[in-house]
Parts: C-alpha cells; sequence; structure tokens
C-alpha cells in the first residue's frame, strides 16, 4: 500500500530499505544442445507492505523468478548471475541449510494449485503445527493455538473444529487460506504468491485477493505476486513489473501501467483487458490480441525479443537490445523512447 | 466402515468357497479313490462298502458340503501316501514355511524400502546406479537359479552356510522353530535371500518410481517452500505418500512368497509345504493337495483383507465421512 513513488530515477529503487532487491537475476538452464537462459538480468526490488504484480504470458519467467528467490530451483535449472537481497542480506549464495531456515519463516510461499498444495495425509492443524515448529521454538499446544490463530486470520470459520480436518474436506477456496495460513505461520516479510488465484472460481478469487492485500496493510508483509491475470494485478498491486521472453519489458507504478503503458507489449496486454461497460456503448472497442507467441528459449530472435511481434517495430530493433530505461514513471525496454 | 468390512468378508468367503470347490473337484479329475484305495483286484461288494463308507455315493453337492463342513474343522481327511491326517501333516509343516516366508518377505520389505528410497532421494550417486543395476538381476534370474547360485557360492565353493535342511528347531508348544538355534539361522539364511530377492527388488522399483513421482507433486514443494527439514520432506511427506501402492504390492507379493516357497523349499530341501506339496504331486496325494490348495488361498485371502484394512490406517480419503468440505 506504500506504494513508492516512481521517480525517474534509475533502478533498483530509491526505498530506502527494500525488503527484497533483485539485480539482473539470470537463471539458466543447461542443456545437452547448449544453454537455455529463461530469466535474463531481471531487476526489481520490494518495500515492506507493498504488492508487486509480476504479469506476462506463460514461459516469461515469472514462476522461475519467484522459484530462484526462494532457492527451490529444480537442477539443472540455476542462478547463472546476479543477486538476490533480501533484508539487505545476499540470500542467493546461502548454503540449503540457512536457505531452509529463510524459507517459511522470513520468506513465505503460496502456489498456484491449492488443491494439490496440501499433503493430503496430514491433517491441516498437523501440517500447521509442524511448521510452526520447524521455525519457532514453541511446544505443540503453543503451536496449536497459533495454528488456530491463523487459520481465524485468514478467514476461516470454527478453526477449533476444522484444524483436525483433512485437505479433502475443504472447498477450493477454503484450501487457499490455509495454504496462506501456512505461508504465514512465522510471519514472513515477504511472501511470493503464484498464481495464487487461478484454479479459484471468481467470487473466491477476490476474496484471496483482499485477504492479501490486508495481510501487506495489516503486517507489512511485502507481497510478490506472480499472475497472468491483469485483472488481479489491476485491483491488487501497487507496482506492475511486465515480464517478457525472461525480460522486464516494463516496469511501473499499477496505474500508469494499466492507463499509461509506455512499452508496445504492455499496451497489448491491457488491450486484452476485456471491460464490461467501458465507455457505456459509446464504442464497442474490439479486444485486442497481440499477434504471434513469444518466442522460445532456443529460438531467441536478435535485437529486443518482442520485435518480430511488434507493429512498432523498426530497423533497430532488430539489431540492438534496449536495456530498461525511465520513461515517465516507468522503466521500460524499448527503443521508441530513445 | 463397517459395512465395508463385512462386504470384504463376504467376499472372502466367496472366494474361499470357490477355491474349495475347485480342491474339491480334484478328487473326481485324479481318479477314482476307491481303486486307489482297494486297488485292481477288489470285490463288487466291498467296493460298495468303501464308496459307502467315504460318502461317495451321495449326490455331488452333498458330498461338497461335507468336506466343506470338515474343512472348517480342519479336517482334509488322511493322506494317501502316508495313511496320517493331512492336518497334523499340514501342522508340522507350517511353521517352517511360515517362518521362511516372513523373514524373506521381511528382507524383501526393509531392503526394498530402503534401498528404493535411497535410489529415489540420491538418483544420480555410483551406489544407487550399482543398486538399480542389481535390481535387474533379481527381477529377471528365475528364483531356482538364484537358488543354485547361492549354494554353489556360498555352501560349496565358501563352505560358510549349509546348502540344505532347516538345522536344529526347538519345539514351541507345536510350532517348531529354527529361529532360535544358531544352525538354524544359518540355514535359513540362503532360502530366504533367495525367495525374498525377486520381492525386494521389485519392492525397491516400486518404491522408487513411487518417491520419484511424489516428489515431484505440489505439496513435496510447498512443504520444502515452508522450510521444513529434507528429513521431514523425505520421510514424512513424501515416502507416507508412496505406501498405498507399495501396501498394495507387498500384500500380494507376501501371498506369492508363500506360494512360491514350493520352488525355494525343493532347491534348499527345507521340509515346508511347499516341499509336501510338491511331493504330493507326484503320488497324487489328493488330499493333501486339497489342502494346500485351501489353505494358501486362506492365506491370500486374509493377507489381503489385512491390506484393505491398511489402507483405511494410510489413507485418510478413504475414511468416508459426512462432514465434507463445509464452505
Amino acid at each position: 500500500m506504500s506504494a513508492v513513488p516512481e521517480k525517474g530515477a534509475p533502478a533498483p529503487h530509491q526505498n530506502p530499505s527494500p525488503v527484497l532487491e533483485v539485480r539482473n537475476l539470470r537463471v539458466e538452464f543447461p542443456s545437452r544442445r547448449g544453454t537455455l537462459v529463461a530469466v535474463d538480468g531481471i531487476s526489481f526490488a520490494i518495500a515492506p507492505g507493498e504488492v508487486l504484480g509480476v504479469v506476462g504470458e506463460s514461459g516469461a519467467g515469472k514462476s522461475l523468478t519467484g522459484t530462484a528467490i526462494i532457492g527451490l530451483l529444480e537442477p539443472p535449472g540455476r542462478i547463472a548471475g546476479g543477486e538476490i537481497l533480501f533484508e539487505g542480506e545476499r540470500i542467493d549464495l546461502l548454503r540449503e541449510e540457512r536457505m531452509r531456515r529463510i524459507r517459511g519463516r522470513r520468506i513465505g510461499a503460496i502456489f498456484q494449485d491449492p488443491l494439490t498444495s496440501l499433503n493430503p495425509l496430514y491433517t491441516v492443524g498437523a501440517q500447521l503445527v509442524e511448521t510452526i515448529r520447524t521455525h519457532l521454538p514453541v511446544g505443540i499446544a503453543d503451536a496449536r493455538a497459533r495454528a488456530i490463530a491463523l487459520l481465524r486470520e485468514v478467514g476461516i470459520p470454527a478453526p477449533e473444529a476444522r484444524i483436525d480436518h483433512y485437505p479433502h474436506q475443504f472447498s477450493g477456496g477454503m484450501r487457499q487460506r490455509v495454504v496462506i495460513a501456512l505461508a504465514l505461520c512465522a510471519e514472513p516479510r515477504l511472501v511470493i504468491a503464484d498464481e495464487p488465484t487461478t484454479a479459484l472460481d471468481v467470487s473466491i478469487q477476490a476474496q484471496i485477493i483482499q485477504l492479501l492485500k490486508k495481510l501487506a496493510r495489516e503486517r507489512g508483509t511485502a507481497i510478490m505476486l506472480i499472475t497472468h491475470d491483469m485483472g488481479v494485478i489491476a485491483e491488487t498491486a501497487d507496482r506492475v513489473a511486465v515480464l517478457y521472453a525472461g525480460r522486464i519489458a516494463e516496469i511501473g507504478p499499477v496505474r500508469e501501467i494499466v492507463g499509461n503503458a509506455r512499452h508496445p507489449y504492455t499496451v497489448g496486454l491491457m488491450g486484452a483487458i476485456p471491460k464490461i461497460g467501458a465507455g457505456a456503448g459509446k464504442r464497442r472497442a474490439r479486444l485486442v490480441q497481440i499477434e504471434g507467441s513469444m518466442p522460445r528459449l532456443n529460438a531467441m530472435p536478435a535485437g529486443c525479443a518482442f520485435h518480430p511481434r511488434c507493429a512498432k517495430c523498426f530497423a533497430r530493433c532488430t539489431r540492438e537490445r534496449p536495456e530498461a530505461r525511465p520513461i515517465g514513471p516507468n522503466l521500460a525496454a524499448c527503443w521508441l523512447y530513445e | 466402515m463397517l459395512a465395508f468390512v463385512l462386504r470384504r468378508i463376504a467376499q472372502a468367503v466367496l472366494v474361499m468357497l470357490a477355491v474349495g470347490l475347485i480342491a474339491f473337484s480334484l478328487f473326481r479329475f485324479v481318479g477314482d479313490p476307491v481303486l486307489f484305495m482297494l486297488g485292481q483286484d477288489a470285490t463288487p461288494e466291498d467296493r460298495a462298502r468303501i464308496t459307502r463308507l467315504l460318502g461317495l455315493d451321495q449326490p455331488f453337492y452333498v458330498q461338497y458340503a461335507q468336506f466343506v463342513g470338515r474343512a472348517l474343522q480342519g479336517n482334509f481327511g488322511l493322506s494317501l501316501r502316508q495313511a496320517q491326517p493331512v492336518s497334523k501333516l499340514i501342522a508340522e509343516r507350517l511353521p517352517a514355511t511360515l517362518e521362511l516366508s516372513l523373514v524373506a518377505a521381511l528382507l524383501a520389505l526393509v531392503g526394498g524400502v530402503s534401498m528404493g528410497v535411497y535410489t529415489a532421494l540420491r538418483r544420480n550417486s555410483w551406489l544407487a546406479q550399482m543398486m538399480l543395476a542389481v535390481s535387474l538381476v533379481g527381477v529377471s534370474l528365475p528364483t531356482f537359479l538364484i537358488g543354485i547360485l547361492l549354494i554353489l557360492v556360498f555352501a560349496v565353493l565358501l563352505g560358510w552356510l549349509p546348502s540344505f535342511g532347516r538345522g536344529d528347531t526347538v519345539a514351541l508348544g507345536w510350532w517348531s522353530t529354527g529361529l532360535l538355534t544358531a544352525s538354524g539361522l544359518k540355514s535359513l539364511i540362503l532360502p530366504a535371500i533367495t525367495l525374498g530377492l525377486f520381492q525386494m527388488t521389485l519392492i525397491q522399483r516400486l518404491v522408487r518410481s513411487e518417491m520419484l513421482e511424489v516428489l515431484r507433486t505440489d505439496y513435496i514443494k510447498f512443504a520444502r517452500a515452508r522450510g521444513l527439514t529434507d528429513r521431514a520432506v523425505h520421510f514424512g511427506h513424501a515416502l507416507r505418500n508412496t505406501l498405498v501402492p507399495v501396501i498394495t504390492i507387498t500384500g500380494l507379493q507376501l501371498g506369492a512368497i508363500i506360494a512360491f516357497a514350493i520352488i525355494t523349499e525343493t532347491v534348499f530341501q527345507w521340509p515346508g509345504m511347499g516341499l509336501l506339496f510338491i511331493q504330493a504331486v507326484g503320488f497324487a496325494d489328493v488330499p493333501v493337495m486339497a489342502a494346500y490348495l485351501c489353505l494358501i488361498a486362506l492365506f491370500f485371502v486374509v493377507i489381503n483383507l489385512m491390506v484393505d484394512l491398511l489402507y483405511y490406517a494410510v489413507d485418510p480419503r478413504l475414511r468416508i465421512d459426512r462432514s465434507i468440505a463445509a464452505g
């Protein structure tokens, strides 16, 4: 909510102490036929209490960025460059055991599918107590009391009874609340929410989004909200990072991104959102679609990765790759504004 | 839950009746028992007397009912060859087979699960690769060959372990055990390995593939994201989720171990039921064969029933209740 005002200053951002700062992150997958670069020089920062939306098509590197931050890249994927600073401390070089103590304790994570995020063989209480006792020096009784309080906080009715239920006894929305409670067990400073609403009904989505916003507001938790749903972003995020083919196309305050995008890709992305009743029937704008599809990692075009699909492409775009530079309150990687 | 158990028990009873029918019809297919007992030269009066005495003049279904009734009391008649009650012969041999089978099964389960977990968690280590290679041998070599090879190496060439028999046994009531004497234990090693090796490699491969499957699931990823220790993730969360298929296969394999003990018992001249059965087949000793058949079927049915009940203990999703998903 604190919505750090973006000025024209270069990245990284000007908040005195961001919770998370990612500098030039590069994630690679070595393979027999050469190295695939899935995340290529991404930089951003998240302030306490701020919700950073991360959007992009499937395969743009959104989830990988989140996974890299919590140190759970599946081999052979690896961080090949850049830095990840969490509360001022570099965490990308930490050994597994120290990283494990940060995961769940100081950085919480929420994944896409609440139906499969919980172990079906244990009660939600057992999973909560296990997580709490992994990170905090409390006894079983205290952990259980805390678990009940958490369930209540995330809006589960009758938590005293529900705590002893198994995941399959909860509906999808309730399960996602349990997942959020699990992510909050040890009061993390940062929550990485990877598509937290994608698997849910629209009416439930709104509730979960409200819950996340409340979290950021009341606890000052920073939230990295990964999604491909621009509606969710528009409603929740303070700032938005638009990813394309492993790079940041544009990053800026949510109002600027949604209403006044600079990068042609962002413009296209915003045009693809259906607006009900927009203009009250004056003109029924057709949904804009971006022709073509995102390049595959092993067939990245020269120059700007977006140029084959870009309507405003010119000669330079095919030769040189644009770096993100301040354009108005945003940072955008595009030669148009040179 | 109770309805489920009752239904399963009813099914088990049906299976046993069917097996009983097959065992019973053995008597008819193998030939005329009266002829067997009296020989070619008996008088018609003697034949009629014996036929009546054995109840063979009764209609088929009455005979079957009598067979079932006697079988329920453990009475399978007299062995044709040894002229002793079949139940007594079986009771003498049962401990040997059960001890061998249970030790083999334990070996298969403990070895199979631990090697399966290891090969899944340390996929690329040389030890895991070696275990996989060895397990391929275990899966593909026939039991008798493994037995003979083991005898060759450990009994003949090295002379460490006896090649046949059960060693000294100690009687505990009617149960004679070889587990309490040194020679009994030494005699048990080779047959138990022979009998358990195939199942061990099977369980190892099953646990490995299930474990790899489970390790890819979202709840394992989420468990890691919650910062749980590797130990908790691997053994508390992953292993338990692999157990349902493992229990199924292990249960079936335990039955198979008891049944296939025949081969191992023959190779090692192990004085168990399997050897008794092979000898009975040689002499067309139908009562022994029928009793063996029924007993093995009983083992299978009981084990399957226990497996079904174990599912309930392991997987809460099967415990259907009425308070599903409020909200």
